[in-house]
């Protein structure tokens, strides 16, 4: 008796220790991301390598200014949410309240598909179809831009946006749509008066999700955006995201110049943790 | 009928916004269409016998993608064996051991964080904490991989053991089974469904995955067995893509490698699917 009871507990707390990883690993990765992080910021001054213009980390006095990649990454995932959220939208709308049920199974396994794409098959088809087209189309030197990059985002994080929407919307208690049905609204005027108002939170957590997925993509981004680290001035500029800040230089870099990357990593990585904050604020709302 | 009583203002509402929801729809169905469309037609054509059963040559100059092929499937299957346990592990203490809800909130917001983490962070960290130790090689970006995949068995695990009925546990612990007995008897058989579906979305993941493996698996095109493999660099399918169409403009090969990456893809989901569909329909009986 005292040996199965003995070996319950050892089963117990093996489990428990499993448990236990998933925070293990966070723990992990977040310590690992500031120590090696705060060594760069410390020797260029936090205010120089958030706000410094100039990124030249192999110069012969090396400048490590983050600002144009903080700002890139911003206004690429703005970009990105622009097109993507209103297209997202309606499309998870019509999905969920007008789409036969064929067309819906249709459309969602097409939405899975372009969820399941590997990230450097959009670079691929982002350089050869994007890139060119942008330098045929708009007549510039180089394709190779913040647009390319923002149209590739927009299109990386519309699966995401639809499953969401698609979800929250068919929460909707049959109730509510009932009613304002019957009190003369037309189908299409309850469905965004009354169901999208209701559905809001988990609209709005599909919305922070695409940010975040937008603000971490970096291989896709990596083909298509230039990878110059200019201000991003235009829409047509060479640019250089957080993400693809890190990958770019990782290869060959030594010394201070990896710390530095190490740092933006840091700073890429507070973005991602205030934004799953956001995310989970928003799922929280929505489940109540 | 209805039509004639609304007013000017309402009727221009529904018709834009029956416009807008179908062009959306349009849109992202065309869009859809036109990428697997596209890189099928761009990648058929250059996937040739010599391409899939030869390596690199310098000798020959002919590019052949064996070498990533058989790191995927080396890496896929390393991750997968080291994931499955920790994941089903995790999941089944969620549902059956913990008591604390603290702990429980605690472990299950440490799995929404993990699959919030961009892959790129992923790919740095796991150079600190597996390739700078033990070496660019596959184990260590299988063992990035692992915490990648982590939440996703987890997720899937968990959802299928909630649905094993609480009955079953209680008359198993009736007939005086032990907990561990119960767990191994009764809990474990019915978390099958969400343990496949947990491995081929992980599959889905790991094939589509570069960013985590730049730096900690790196990217070597040479043939080896499965243990000198995991301890050697070398490139998956998805690395080599980015490799020869960003580094050596090699744009044939390239698409070839998106076209098996389309065709794995498509698979995937319809596996996943069909494992859905088939045991929906086992639970309904």
């Amino acid at each position: 008796m005292k040996k199965n009871q003995l070996m319950e507990k050892a089963i117990h707390g093996l489990f428990l220790v499993l448990g236990l990883i998933t925070v293990g690993c966070v723990l992990l990765i977040t310590v690992y991301l500031v120590i090696s992080g705060i060594p760069a910021i410390r020797e260029i001054g936090l205010i120089d390598f958030l706000f410094g213009k100039e990124w030249a980390s192999t110069a012969s006095e090396p400048k490590y200014g983050i600002l144009p990649f903080i700002l890139t990454s911003i206004y690429g995932t703005t970009g990105a949410i622009l097109i993507g959220v209103p297209v997202g939208f309606m499309t998870a709308v019509y999905l969920s309240k007008l789409a036969s049920p064929k067309v819906k199974s249709v459309m969602q396994s097409a939405v899975s598909l372009l969820a399941g794409i590997s990230s450097v098959v959009y670079g691929l088809v982002g350089m050869l179809v994007l890139v060119l087209g942008i330098r045929k189309f708009f007549d510039v030197p180089d394709g190779a831009s913040l647009l390319a990059a923002i149209i590739v985002l927009a299109i990386m994080i519309l699966p995401s946006i639809i499953k969401m929407s698609v979800t929250a919307l068919d929460a909707v208690p049959k109730e509510y749509e009932d009613a304002s049905l019957a009190l003369g609204a037309t189908p299409i005027e309850t469905y965004f008066k009354v169901s999208v108002p209701a559905a809001k939170s988990g609209i709005a957590a599909a919305v922070v999700l695409g940010v975040g997925r937008a603000i971490g993509e970096a291989m896709a981004v990596m083909m298509v955006a230039g990878n110059v680290p200019n201000m991003p001035d235009s829409l047509f500029q060479s640019v250089r995201f957080l993400t693809t800040a890190v990958s770019s230089e990782m290869a060959y870099s030594s010394g201070l110049q990896q710390q530095a990357l190490f740092s933006i990593a840091l700073v890429l990585f507070l973005f991602i943790m205030l934004i799953n904050a956001t995310l989970n604020f928003f799922l929280k709302r929505e489940k109540e | 009928m209805l039509n004639q009583a609304l007013s000017n203002k309402r009727k221009s509402f529904e018709l834009l916004m029956k416009g807008l929801m179908l062009l959306s729809v349009a849109l992202t169905a065309a869009l859809t269409l036109f990428l697997l469309v596209y890189v099928l037609l761009q990648g058929i054509p250059n996937i040739t016998w010599e391409l899939l059963s030869t390596k690199p040559s310098y000798l020959t100059e002919s590019i052949g993608i064996l070498p990533d092929i058989l790191n995927t499937v080396y890496i896929v299957l390393a991750t997968l064996l080291i994931v499955l346990p920790l994941g089903v592990g995790a999941a089944i203490y969620l549902t059956e051991y913990a008591t604390n809800r603290k702990v429980v909130g605690m472990i299950e917001y440490a799995a929404e964080t993990l699959s919030g983490i961009p892959s790129i962070i992923y790919g740095l960290v796991g150079m600190l904490l597996f390739s700078n130790h033990m070496g660019t090689c596959l184990m260590a970006g299988s063992l990035t991989l692992v915490i990648m995949n982590l939440p996703t068995i987890m997720r899937t695990t968990q959802e299928s053991l909630k649905t094993v009925p609480q009955s079953y546990r209680e008359g198993a612990f009736g007939l005086g089974a032990g907990k561990w007995r119960v767990v191994r008897t009764v809990v474990l058989p019915g978390c099958v469904d969400g343990v496949i579906t947990g491995c081929i979305l992980s599959v889905g993941r790991i094939l589509g995955e570069s960013a985590a493996l730049l730096f900690t698996a790196g990217f070597a095109h040479a043939v080896n067995g499965m243990m000198d493999g995991l301890a050697a660099p070398g490139a998956t399918l998805t690395v080599a893509l980015y490799v020869y169409a960003k580094e050596q403009g090699e744009f044939g090969v390239a698409f070839a490698i998106a076209a098996i990456l389309m065709v794995l893809t498509v698979l995937i989901n319809f596996a996943a699917a069909l494992v859905q569909k088939y045991f929906a329909k086992r639970r309904s009986l």
